[in-house]
């Protein structure tokens, strides 16, 4: 029998999303909009014999979230932008030293306080060049309160599969929003388990992973004595500090990225509609891809023909699928809560075979169906449009 | 093995028999702890010491290896993680008890002993210094106190003295040292000690006696940088910087509270030991709680 429907938020899909993808450990900070997601879990995790903590800070927060990965949980933080800056600096070591997490991040109006109660999009380049030096992620974005359940439980998997920080781009509007949605049970999820390395301890060296076959990270207290260290190291050795050999640092660096990057028809998942006779698109994510596609929905009624695509993994940038928007639209309307962030990011896939048209808000207010509505009358000056109701 | 240890200051501050004993183990079983013969510790530097104190310690409790692990900050302390040879995590630098809360909460059984430096531990680290202590979360936190940023080149830390130098007090540092004993203690700290580099098997006790405390255990090891500190200070023979802790050190039964303080002399031995609910037993009763609540 499947699970009841019932009003859920959003940052409640992404707490049952967690437990439901195995997570038993979260640290946090209080901050808005995500708060939700501590209090929620705070009651949730220790009914499952998991753990919550609130800790003293963001940097905190991220720290312990490593060290119960690294003991062999499943953990998990959530924060909005002011936090997630602060997690940086661990962001990247949990990228170097190849640890597993998911950290939510809701976002919310920036820089600095900005706008705290308003949603936004303005850490999706943050998500991806946040932390120092050259380095991988996975982010993904949901765009409804189901996605949240449902991409907090592909978040896990993927940061499993790959040994990585994984990254839920949420925002204040799809955290705090409430829809009626039937959760998935357990049965009808892929659940990524942590397991050990299929070696004896005594055989076990960290070069035995490779970009094919990446395997899990050994927990401390398990019979493998592991170096864990942020420091470039040698996988040769089992992981210890190699900072005096180039090509041991370029071997690393290298092995870091593609062990993402080889994946990313994988792990890049976008949602197309309308594409097949689309002459113009709307790529739009998040909460801004429920105005779109009322926009596009409205411009076919109106008989344009209007198509969507929507991110759902936001990085690896879907490269190729917006490669191929270039090839079938002459224009892409990117709108997007903050200014010109993705839309450069789909400049460059397109290379100048279709025409990009940004249009961005910073003000802290949800871009509305009818200004994507504009846009597209814009592209199509020579049909007549009723005004959209 | 015995030309290390001061057998006046043992007959002055004979082993607290509440203290776990601590034999020295060979040079040989030693060094079976550790991943490499080689370290980027300097000639006279004391972490070699304090290193073999902490093995000794674990070793003298008979601790299950597989079950114990080893997490650092960054500076030169930081680097015992590359040397032994049990499961070692070298974190961010000042976020080593950030980790170790993590492990220790996800996974209580396990044996988690932290390493850091002074500027580590309560420069960076300081606000989680403090909230481990006030957690009492099952942790033994162990700092190398040399008074100096060694790893990048004698820069002054907050344990520097007053008008002490360094290459960026170059007039002599204004600023009042912390005495990160008492900062542990007021924070929550059950169980709080301080020993020195120049007493070796006097400090192994403090820490097998940590290690062995159920609850935040904090050690500082006073340890000498001959390097950094002494050259800039008019120290750099390192067995006359022993020698100074030796002069420094006074046990704290005979240690006078209104007296000059640290640069002087510092009280060493157990400084506060107290007995309060754990963390993570007081989380297992939430779990418990939890648990009865859901069901019905």
């Amino acid at each position: 029998m499947p699970q009841p429907r019932r009003l859920v938020e959003g940052n409640e899909a992404v707490a049952e999303g967690a437990i439901a993808a195995g997570a038993r450990f979260f640290a946090g900070y209080p901050i808005t909009p995500s708060t939700e997601i501590a209090e929620v879990l705070s009651r949730r995790l220790p009914q499952v014999g998991g753990h919550f903590m609130q800790m003293e800070d963001e940097i905190a927060s991220i720290g312990a979230v490593i060290g119960a990965s690294l003991a062999g949980a499943k953990a998990l933080t959530a924060t909005s932008g002011p936090g997630f800056s602060l997690m940086q600096e661990s962001i990247g070591y949990a990228s170097m030293a190849q640890v597993p997490c998911v950290i939510v991040d809701v976002m919310r109006g920036g820089p600095s306080t900005g706008l705290p109660t308003e949603p936004s999009q303005g850490d999706v380049m943050q998500a991806r060049w946040g932390t120092h030096g050259e380095h991988s992620i996975i982010a993904l974005v949901p765009s409804s309160v189901a996605e949240c359940f449902t991409l907090t439980v592909e978040a896990f998997n993927l940061s499993e599969a790959y040994r990585t920080p994984v990254i839920v781009l949420s925002d204040a509007t799809i955290g705090h929003m409430r829809e009626a949605v039937a959760l998935p049970l357990p049965e009808e999820l892929r659940v990524a388990a942590r397991g050990e390395p299929d070696v004896a301890p005594e055989d076990y060296d960290e070069v035995m992973s490779t970009v094919d076959n990446i395997m899990p990270r050994p927990a401390l207290g398990s019979r493998y004595a592991v170096h864990v260290t942020g420091l470039v190291y040698d996988r040769r050795r089992g992981g210890v500090p190699a900072t005096g050999t180039p090509a041991v640092a370029d071997g690393l660096g290298r092995y870091l990225r593609e062990k993402i990057y080889h994946h990313q028809d994988a792990i890049c998942r976008v949602e197309e509609l309308e594409m097949e006779d689309a002459e113009v698109a709307i790529l739009a994510y998040g909460s801004v891809a429920r105005s779109a596609k009322a926009a596009m929905k409205w411009a076919r009624r109106q008989g344009v023909k209007v198509g969507l695509v929507r991110p759902i993994t936001l990085w690896p940038f879907p490269t190729e699928a917006v490669e191929h928007m270039g090839d079938q639209v002459r224009t892409i309307i990117v709108p997007e809560m903050n200014l010109r962030q993705i839309a450069w990011e789909v400049q460059a896939a397109v290379a100048g075979r279709a025409r990009v048209v940004d249009h961005g808000r910073v003000d802290g207010k949800l871009i509305r169906p009818e200004e994507i509505a504009a846009l597209i009358r814009d592209e199509f000056h020579y049909h007549h449009f009723e005004e959209m109701a | 093995m015995t030309a290390l240890v001061d057998e006046e200051l043992l007959e002055r501050a004979p082993h607290d028999t509440n203290l776990p004993r601590v034999t020295p183990h060979s040079t040989a079983e030693i060094t079976s702890h550790l991943r490499t013969p080689r370290t980027l510790w300097c000639p006279g530097c004391s972490n070699g010491i304090v290193t073999r104190a902490l093995i000794d310690a674990v070793l003298a409790l008979d601790l299950d290896l597989d079950r114990t692990c080893l997490i650092a900050g960054i500076g030169c302390a930081g680097r015992i993680t590359a040397y032994i040879n049990w499961s070692t995590v070298h974190t961010a630098h000042g976020r080593a008890l950030t980790l170790a809360t993590g492990a220790k909460a996800a996974d209580p059984g396990l044996n988690v002993i932290v390493v850091m430096g002074d500027g580590d531990c309560v420069a960076i680290g300081g606000n989680h210094l403090i909230h481990a202590a006030r957690r009492n979360i099952d942790v033994t936190a162990i700092v190398f106190n040399n008074s100096i940023y060694g790893m990048t080149g004698g820069q002054m830390s907050p344990t520097t003295f007053e008008g002490d130098l360094s290459t960026t007090s170059a007039y002599g540092n204004v600023e009042q040292a912390f005495d990160i004993c008492e900062l542990a203690r007021a924070a929550g700290a059950t169980y709080v000690a301080r020993g020195t580099s120049y007493n070796y098997l006097r400090l192994s006790q403090l820490i097998a006696g940590g290690i062995a405390h159920k609850g935040f255990s904090f050690i500082e090891a006073m340890v000498a940088c001959p390097t950094y500190y002494g050259r800039q200070n008019g120290l750099s023979d390192p067995a006359e910087m022993l020698k100074v802790q030796k002069a420094r050190a006074v046990p704290v039964a005979e240690f006078d509270r209104d007296g000059p303080r640290l640069r002087d002399r510092y009280p060493v031995g157990v400084l506060h030991h107290a007995e309060r609910v754990e963390y993570t037993a007081a989380y297992a009763d939430v779990v418990r709680r939890a648990g009865e609540r859901s069901r019905g």
